[in-house]
């Protein structure tokens, strides 16, 4: 560790060689494939009208049910094959991951603001007001959140702001009650005492002096849960109550593929890899994040 | 302990309440209820005939006070498609759904508790790797996609297991593995995580000096005591459930209550979605409470005031 090296003067000039050797150490260990896979993803939704080959909603019905080309009968025209409208999957894979990270980043955004300012105020405040929002913590925890996203399916319409809304509805929870932990960690800390002694409002406590200290564990928590957000995304849209077609989504394009699996595998498949290659690559980048910045995380 | 019960029951209508002036004011606030409670293809005249035959047109007071009446009676609204009360609906269908839960269960304790255990035992080798591979892709997989590849592998494949619909005892394999895929993960870990630190104490050293064999540490010493924080998120893994038999039921045609939820979204029935959300939050509140007050009961270190 260079801090424990600053202990005096004299060793201070050797810190940026130091910093430079751990950079070298850190970048060693950084999980390449994961990351490998999350630039291809976020680089293939931005682009995604470069990128893709195909339209991803053009109907072509003489090219319908074509095979991977690795296939016997695949072409590579198609390189994943076609769904039942004769789509190209491949195109769809590609919009789909702009759906994908749209929700994750708006979602997570609200959720963790939302999430991240009560937990501020539940543990900076406490009593009552840690009360509420705790209990409301724990019930929004308990009771399974899709049947809200259903229920706003219906009331509100399928789209993107609903489940953006429901995913949000899902998040602040955990966001509330990592940041309150932490929250309460910090604030038996001397630099809070003194700036409650020099008169600063609480909000200004909250924000300026308590929050910079807890963002690192907000951005490993953020980097965290996108792979949940995916998840819930695509399990909305599977089960008709997410992203509505024509929009391609990689939920929505496993459904449709349910009924053909006995004959055209792929449909299903392809989308179902994507999905859990793409979670497994935030999930492991979030881990190596929390051991990098916040390791007492660990437990979540 | 009396106190703690009533507290709890009390803490439980509240939240119940709470959840009915959601699913009440979601259903105004998004605009005329009536439109939710019509088929799509009604009439001008057949929308106004329900909209006062519900009340709909009283003010928002009165109406809450009505729909809260019902729900105390249990009486929940008439299912737009049935046609028949949506809370005889749910109990039609509620067996279905528990018919699934021990073969779910049992499959995700027998695969998740031994990787567990092991994996704390063996820690560091190659299976306590494996275990967290499992782990890994256990969370990152999606349950649905889960179901759709072993219908492919067993059904299409092999040709060995129906692909859906109830049956006899075969159709019960699918639907249970993949019900029970959604808690084996976080199952191991926990066991897993609470096994280390069991391990870690001194009784267990003591049982090992004394020279017991090292099968009976791990089995009967070890795994009693971190089974415990397993019991207590029990009332966890039932919201799990609610969310995994919608899932799960949409897949192989399960004619339970997450298959009936579905159908409500999908056809638009207002009334019946209402109903079974309302259900399934009285159901995960009362198993909520059962579990916290035996708990209680085991667990004596605990007190609650």
């Amino acid at each position: 560790m260079a801090s424990d090296r600053i202990e005096t003067g004299v060793q201070v000039l050797e810190v940026s060689g130091e910093r430079q050797e751990r950079l070298k150490y850190e970048l060693k260990r950084l999980p390449w494939i994961p990351v490998v896979i999350i630039v291809i993803m976020v680089f293939a939704a931005i682009f995604a009208p470069l990128v893709a080959p195909h339209s991803p909603t053009k109907q072509s019905l003489r090219d319908k049910l074509q095979p991977p080309a690795w296939q016997a009968e695949g072409s590579a025209k198609y390189l994943l094959g076609t769904d039942i409208l004769g789509r190209d999957i491949l195109s769809r894979l590609i919009y789909g991951a702009r759906v994908s990270l749209i929700v994750a980043f708006t979602a997570l955004l609200a959720g963790g603001a939302i999430g991240g300012v009560l937990g501020l105020l539940s543990g900076y405040a406490g009593g009552k007001t840690d009360t509420f929002i705790m209990r409301a913590v724990d019930a929004t925890l308990a009771f399974p959140t899709i049947l809200f996203a259903l229920l706003l399916a219906v009331t509100m319409g399928q789209g993107l702001q609903t489940v953006v809304l429901a995913v949000t509805l899902i998040l602040w929870a955990r966001f509330a009650r990592v940041t309150r932990g932490e929250v309460l960690g910090l604030k038996d800390n001397d630099f809070v005492a003194l700036a409650q002694v020099h008169g600063c409002s609480g909000a200004r406590i909250m924000f300026v002096h308590i929050m910079p200290n807890v963002f690192n564990s907000f951005m490993v928590m953020l980097t965290l849960h996108v792979g949940l957000v995916i998840l819930t995304e695509a399990s909305l849209s599977f089960l008709g109550a997410g992203i509505p077609p024509p929009t391609p989504s990689w939920g929505q394009m496993v459904a449709d593929g349910r009924a053909k699996v006995a004959t055209a595998w792929w449909i299903s498949i392809i989308p179902g890899v994507a999905i859990t290659m793409v979670v497994i690559a935030f999930n492991v980048f979030g881990d190596w994040l929390r051991d990098r910045l916040d390791p007492k995380l660990r437990q979540l | 302990m009396q106190k703690y019960i009533l507290n709890r029951l009390l803490q439980g209508v509240v939240l119940l309440f709470i959840v009915a002036l959601i699913v009440f004011a979601l259903a105004r606030a998004t605009g005329n209820p009536a439109d939710l409670m019509v088929p799509e293809d009604a009439t001008e005249e057949e929308r106004q005939f329900v909209e006062r035959n519900l009340g709909l047109d009283r003010p928002y007071h009165v109406q809450l006070f009505v729909f809260l009446t019902g729900i105390v009676r249990g009486d929940f609204g008439d299912s737009i498609v049935y046609k028949k009360p949506a809370a005889e609906l749910f109990f039609e269908r509620l067996p279905n759904t528990l018919k699934l839960l021990p073969l779910s269960m049992f499959i995700a304790v027998s695969i998740a508790i031994p990787l567990g255990v092991v994996a704390a035992v063996k820690r560091g080798t190659w299976i306590d790797q494996v275990a967290g591979a499992i782990a890994v892709f256990g969370v990152a997989t999606p349950n649905f996609w889960i179901a759709i590849v072993c219908i492919y592998i067993f059904s299409v494949w092999l040709d060995v297991l129906p692909p859906g619909r109830m049956g006899g005892p075969l159709h019960y394999i699918l639907p249970a593995f993949t019900l029970g895929t959604f808690s084996i993960a976080g199952i191991m870990r926990l066991i897993r995580s609470s096994m280390l630190e069991v391990l870690d104490t001194e009784y267990v050293k003591l049982a090992r000096i004394k020279g017991l064999q090292e099968w009976k540490v791990f089995w009967k010493h070890c795994l009693r005591n971190a089974l415990i924080p397993v019991l207590t998120l029990f009332g966890v893994f039932v919201g799990g459930f609610v969310t995994g038999a919608i899932v799960t039921e949409t897949v192989f045609a399960w004619p339970g209550i997450g298959r009936l939820t579905i159908d409500a979204v999908a056809q638009r029935d207002f009334p019946l979605l209402q109903a079974v959300i309302l259900l399934d939050a009285v159901i995960i509140l009362a198993v909520n409470l059962v579990v916290d007050i035996l708990y209680a009961y085991v667990n004596p270190r605990i007190r609650y005031d």
